[in-house]
Order: C-alpha cells, then sequence, then structure tokens
C-alpha cells in the first residue's frame, strides 16, 4: 500500500510537469509585453521597456524561458511577480489560498451530506413521492448556472430578506451563501449517482440475507449496502471536487471573495499573466492531489482492491 | 415431419423482418416521456435560434434610453435591460450564440477527441502513452479554468471561445474512443476483416466507429449542455462575447450592476442558461437508458 501511495506521488511529478509547460506555452503565446504592463503608464519609455526585457530575460528563445520558469519555481518556489501589487505570485497565492480551500472544503462537506443523505432516500423509497421529487429537484440542481444561482440567492436572502450578507469573507455568515452556491450542483450530482449506486446493491442477495436475520432496516442500509455502494459515490465527490474549484472562481468574484478564484479572475482582467499562471498551477495541482487521495480511500472502502494495490 | 418444420419455418423468415437497432432505440427513448420533454426543448431552443429574427418583438441592438431598467409588463414581457434593450428578444438572439458554440465546440472535442482516441486505441504501445499521457495533463486543469487559460491566450471572441471549449473537452471523448475502440479491436469480424486486406482507415472508420457509437452519443448530449455553460460563464467574466452582441453569460455580468432594483436582468437569461442545459440533460439521460442493452425489455 504504502509502495503504491509513494508510486503515485512519484507520478505527479510528470503530470505537473506537463501543466506547466501547459500553461507556460498559453501565457507564452498570449498577445501583451510583459515588460511594458509591468512598468505601466508612468515609465513606459521605449529604452526603459528594452532594458526590462533584457532584464527579465523575455529576449531569450522560449525553451530557456520555460527552464527558468521551472528551476525557479522548484529551488525558491518563485512564480514570478505580479503586474499589479508587485509582490511575488506565490505570496499572493499564499494569501488567497486558504480562503478557497475553506471555501470548497465547507462545499464538498455540504455537498456530499446532503446528496449521500437524498441519494440514500430515494434509493431506498423508490419511485415514492420523497424519490420522484428528490430526482426532479436534482436534475434541476445540475442543469443551474452556479453563477446565476449565487445572483438568485443573493436577491433573495441579501437583499430582500437581508439574513445574510452579500459580501466578503470575515464570518460564518459570510461562507453560507456561496458554499450553497457551490455545493448545490455537486450536492444534486452525488445524490444522483448514490442513488443508482445504492439501488444496484439493494437487489443483492446478501442484502436479503442480512434483512432475514433479523438485522435492523438502518444496519442494512448503512452497514450491508451503503458500504459496498460507496466506490462509484467516492469517484464521483473526487470529479466533483475540480469541478467545484472550477466553480470557485466564478463564484468567488460574484460574493466578493478573496479567495484564488477572485484573483485569477481579476487578474485577467489587468493582464496580469503571472497570477493566472500560478493560479492555474496551483489549483491544478490541488486537484490533483485530491484524485490521489481519492484513489488511496478506495482501499479503504473496498479491501478487495487494497489486495491489488502493489 | 422435419421437413414440415424446416419448410415452415424457411417460409416464416421473409415475413419476419427484425427492426433495425436504430429503430429500437428510438422507440426506447420516446416511450421515456423526460427524455421527450428534453427533445421538445431542445427543438423549441433550435427554432428560436434559427428564426429569431421573425419572433424576437424587438431588435437587441438598437437602444431606447427613454426605457431604460423597465420592469416585466405587457409590451416587454421580460423588461428592458440597462440601455432599454428589450431582455425577451435578446435572450432569443442569445440562444443562436448558445447553440452554435454548443454544438460547434462538441463537434471540435468529438472529432479531435475522437481521432486522438481511436489512433491511440487501435495503434497502442508509445503512441497510446504519448497521446494519454497528454490527456491526463489536460484532465488535471479543472475545465474551466483550461478555458480561461487558452481564450486569454487565443483573444476573447466567439471563435476563440469554440476552440478552447472543444480543447477542453476534447479529453473525455478520446478517452471514451479509446476504450472502445480497445474493446472491438481485438474481436473477430476486425480480424476477418484484415484478413480480407482492409486498411486500418476502412476498419477504424467501417467497423470499429459504428461499433462504438453509444457511449459517444450519450457523451455528446451532455457535453453540448457543459458547452452551453462554459460560453456562458465565460462571457460572464469577460472573456467570451463582447457587448453588444446578446449573449446569456454576458447579459447576467451586466446584470449585476443592477441587481438591487432591476433583478429581471439577471433572472431571465439565468433561467434561458439553465433551459438549454435543463434540455440537454434530459435528452442526455434519456438516451444513456435507450442505449444501454442492460436496461433492454
Amino acid at each position: 500500500m504504502l509502495k503504491y501511495i509513494i508510486r503515485r506521488v512519484l507520478m505527479l511529478i510528470p503530470v505537473m510537469l506537463g501543466v506547466s509547460l501547459v500553461v507556460f506555452t498559453l501565457m507564452y503565446i498570449t498577445p501583451g509585453n510583459p515588460a511594458e504592463i509591468l512598468l505601466g503608464e508612468e515609465g513606459g519609455s521605449k529604452e526603459a521597456i528594452e532594458l526590462l526585457e533584457e532584464e527579465m530575460g523575455l529576449n531569450d528563445p522560449y525553451i530557456v524561458r520555460f527552464g527558468r520558469f521551472i528551476w525557479n519555481l522548484v529551488s525558491k518556489g518563485d512564480l514570478g511577480t505580479c503586474y499589479a501589487t508587485r509582490q511575488p505570485v506565490s505570496q499572493r497565492i499564499a494569501q488567497t489560498f486558504p480562503n478557497t480551500l475553506k471555501l470548497a472544503g465547507l462545499s464538498v462537506g455540504l455537498a456530499v451530506v446532503i446528496g449521500v443523505v437524498l441519494g440514500i432516500v430515494s434509493a431506498v423509497k423508490q419511485y415514492s413521492i420523497f424519490d420522484n421529487v428528490a430526482m426532479a429537484l436534482a436534475m434541476l440542481g445540475t442543469s443551474m448556472p452556479n453563477f446565476w444561482q449565487g445572483l438568485l440567492l443573493m436577491i433573495l436572502f441579501s437583499i430582500h430578506l437581508q439574513w445574510l450578507p452579500a459580501s466578503g469573507f470575515s464570518s460564518f455568515k459570510h461562507m453560507i451563501l456561496p458554499a450553497v452556491t457551490i455545493g448545490t450542483s455537486s450536492a444534486a450530482v452525488i445524490a444522483r449517482m448514490t442513488r443508482s449506486s445504492m439501488l444496484e446493491v439493494i437487489r443483492q442477495d446478501y442484502i436479503s440475507t442480512a434483512r432475514a436475520k433479523g438485522q435492523s432496516e438502518i444496519v442494512v442500509i448503512l452497514r450491508h449496502a451503503l458500504k459496498n455502494a460507496l466506490i462509484p459515490i467516492i469517484t464521483t465527490v473526487g470529479i466533483r471536487f475540480g469541478v467545484m474549484m472550477g466553480g470557485a472562481v466564478l463564484t468567488e468574484s460574484i460574493f466578493a471573495i478573496p479567495g484564488i478564484g477572485k484573483m485569477m479572475v481579476d487578474a485577467i482582467k489587468a493582464r496580469n499573466y503571472p497570477v493566472v499562471q500560478g493560479g492555474v498551477l496551483v489549483i491544478a495541482l490541488a486537484f490533483s492531489v485530491v484524485n490521489l487521495i481519492v484513489d488511496i480511500l478506495y482501499a479503504f472502502a473496498d479491501p478487495r482492491l487494497k489486495s491489488q494495490y502493489r | 415431419m422435419s421437413n414440415v418444420t424446416l419448410q415452415e419455418s424457411s417460409e416464416l423468415v421473409p415475413t419476419y423482418k427484425k427492426k433495425s437497432q436504430k429503430a429500437e432505440v428510438w422507440r426506447r427513448f420516446c416511450r421515456n416521456k423526460k427524455a421527450v420533454v428534453g427533445l421538445i426543448m431542445l427543438c423549441v431552443l433550435i427554432f428560436a435560434a434559427i428564426f429569431a429574427q421573425y419572433i424576437a418583438p424587438y431588435d437587441p441592438i438598437e437602444q431606447n434610453l427613454k426605457n431604460r431598467l423597465q420592469k416585466p409588463s405587457v409590451e416587454h414581457i421580460f423588461g428592458t435591460d440597462e440601455l432599454g434593450r428589450d431582455i425577451l428578444s435578446r435572450v432569443i438572439y442569445g440562444s443562436r450564440i448558445s447553440v452554435s458554440v454548443g454544438l460547434i465546440a462538441v463537434g471540435i472535442a468529438c472529432l479531435l477527441g475522437g481521432f486522438l482516441g481511436a489512433i491511440a486505441g487501435y495503434y497502442g504501445g508509445s503512441l497510446d502513452n504519448v497521446i494519454m499521457r497528454f490527456m491526463d495533463i489536460a484532465m488535471a486543469i479543472p475545465s474551466i479554468l483550461l478555458n480561461i487559460a487558452i481564450v486569454s491566450a487565443l483573444g476573447s471572441g466567439l471563435q476563440n471561445m469554440m476552440i478552447a471549449i472543444g480543447i477542453s473537452t476534447m479529453p473525455r471523448y478520446c478517452r471514451i474512443m479509446r476504450s472502445s475502440i480497445m474493446s472491438v479491436r481485438d474481436q473477430e469480424f476486425v480480424e476477418a476483416s484484415k484478413a480480407a486486406g482492409a486498411s486500418d482507415f476502412f476498419i477504424i472508420t467501417q467497423h470499429i466507429i459504428p461499433n462504438s457509437m453509444a457511449p459517444m452519443i450519450v457523451q455528446i448530449s451532455m457535453s453540448v449542455g457543459t458547452a452551453i455553460l462554459s460560453c456562458a460563464s465565460l462571457s460572464f467574466i469577460g472573456l467570451g462575447i463582447e457587448p453588444p452582441t446578446p449573449e446569456w453569460g454576458a447579459m447576467l455580468s451586466t446584470g449585476r450592476d443592477f441587481i438591487r432594483n432591476s433583478p429581471h436582468i439577471t433572472t431571465f437569461p439565468g433561467a434561458a442558461i439553465m433551459f438549454a442545459i435543463y434540455a440537454m440533460n434530459l435528452i442526455g439521460d434519456g438516451l444513456r437508458d435507450a442505449l444501454d442493452p442492460k436496461l433492454k425489455d
């Protein structure tokens, strides 16, 4: 098992290198001269730009620049300098990423709890009114664009009812609306997956056996059925984590949350590319780490898989 | 005795006509009410997109500053926006962008991803390895971020947005095509075709692709909805369609500034996005059930 984990962690390295290459290349071909943007309106003389270009190594060939980017990243954790604040990008990410992580964590928790509970009850009471209503809502939930949902929640709860704040990130109250916004569609997807996975398990013979030996219904559902239905649910949660990180990009800018997503959207508008580049890299890394954790969790959900992990 | 039965059965053969697989799938799809509703919704959307200039009551771009920020009324069913433009007309014209992005972006993804997946799956080996590792990299970046990165590299605009969405959707098609091809590749009818001297291209296009269509079709119907969402998201953060072109996400984005007193500006375009995605999800679900042999009665 440990060997498997180590091998998977090592496999992250080429993937992250590839992601850096893709992101670096995209930023490389993006129009706009960094030296010019960095100098801004005040110091825009031609000589100053040329000097800075030389200093930043912008005249070097592509491969040298990519090598330098990777070297700075690996040796110093340096992702470049933010054009707007002149801070190192890594510092800006360190300031904003914890907020995004908090928000994503809360959203995942919310989505898992609501999704799994709805899915189990729907499966147990298949074709009941509850099942039909829950699944119709889940279908709507998966179809709702989260930035629109965020705005609707804001109209209802912040403007009309004035229960919850519309922007900022200083207390738990501020986190409720954004977390609901990000979590809803994932809760819907998880509910659908839980339901279909549970339905497949519930028809198995060992469930009848458990019932026949007089096990209480709760134990049958949770210990015998849910445990065996867990793998597809875990997979879905892992995939949805990436979607939620992406959803955070839009949701954070709607609710003015100082997270990595808002930082990136602002950076795109200001053509502040090192920040965009750093943000994409960090989110991709977080997503890959989550996928790794999901793969390891499989072993705990299904001991049969554990024996295959070598 | 046995002669008679033989004769009878051979007489029976011509009258027994096996339904084609397509007709069978279609029949099962039509029995699913939700799927049919989805299909009708999609038809409404396509109809609106094609005949926008005949259905829309007003010009979607012409400004009428006397009529700014009107609440929904008989004259303007969805109200008017901050420049006095009729929101209903803009929503109807907006379907043009969404439908075309949905179709073209998914078309790009399907052709490119399908092609790469077919090569990877059919030839295997190091070519397979290179292609699939590249897809792993693309899948390690959440699609909205990949979209953002590609669009900011190429510049905003309809065409670049379609390319970006197409590229970021591609890995899924690549994987599906590859795994279907690998499951068909070693079957006997492919071997027979090879023995008869068919070229690789002929085998892939004539034998393998038709046999791996089902998962592709389901994926297509699902990702048209996702592509419409991506298009709206990109325009929402100001990277997609530039104003004054009516596009749902961009309309939502400008509506944000007036959300306190004129929430109708954000409500209706968002509902249109949801309508489109909901339709595609219903169709996708219906197709998956209709194509799944496990559920065959």
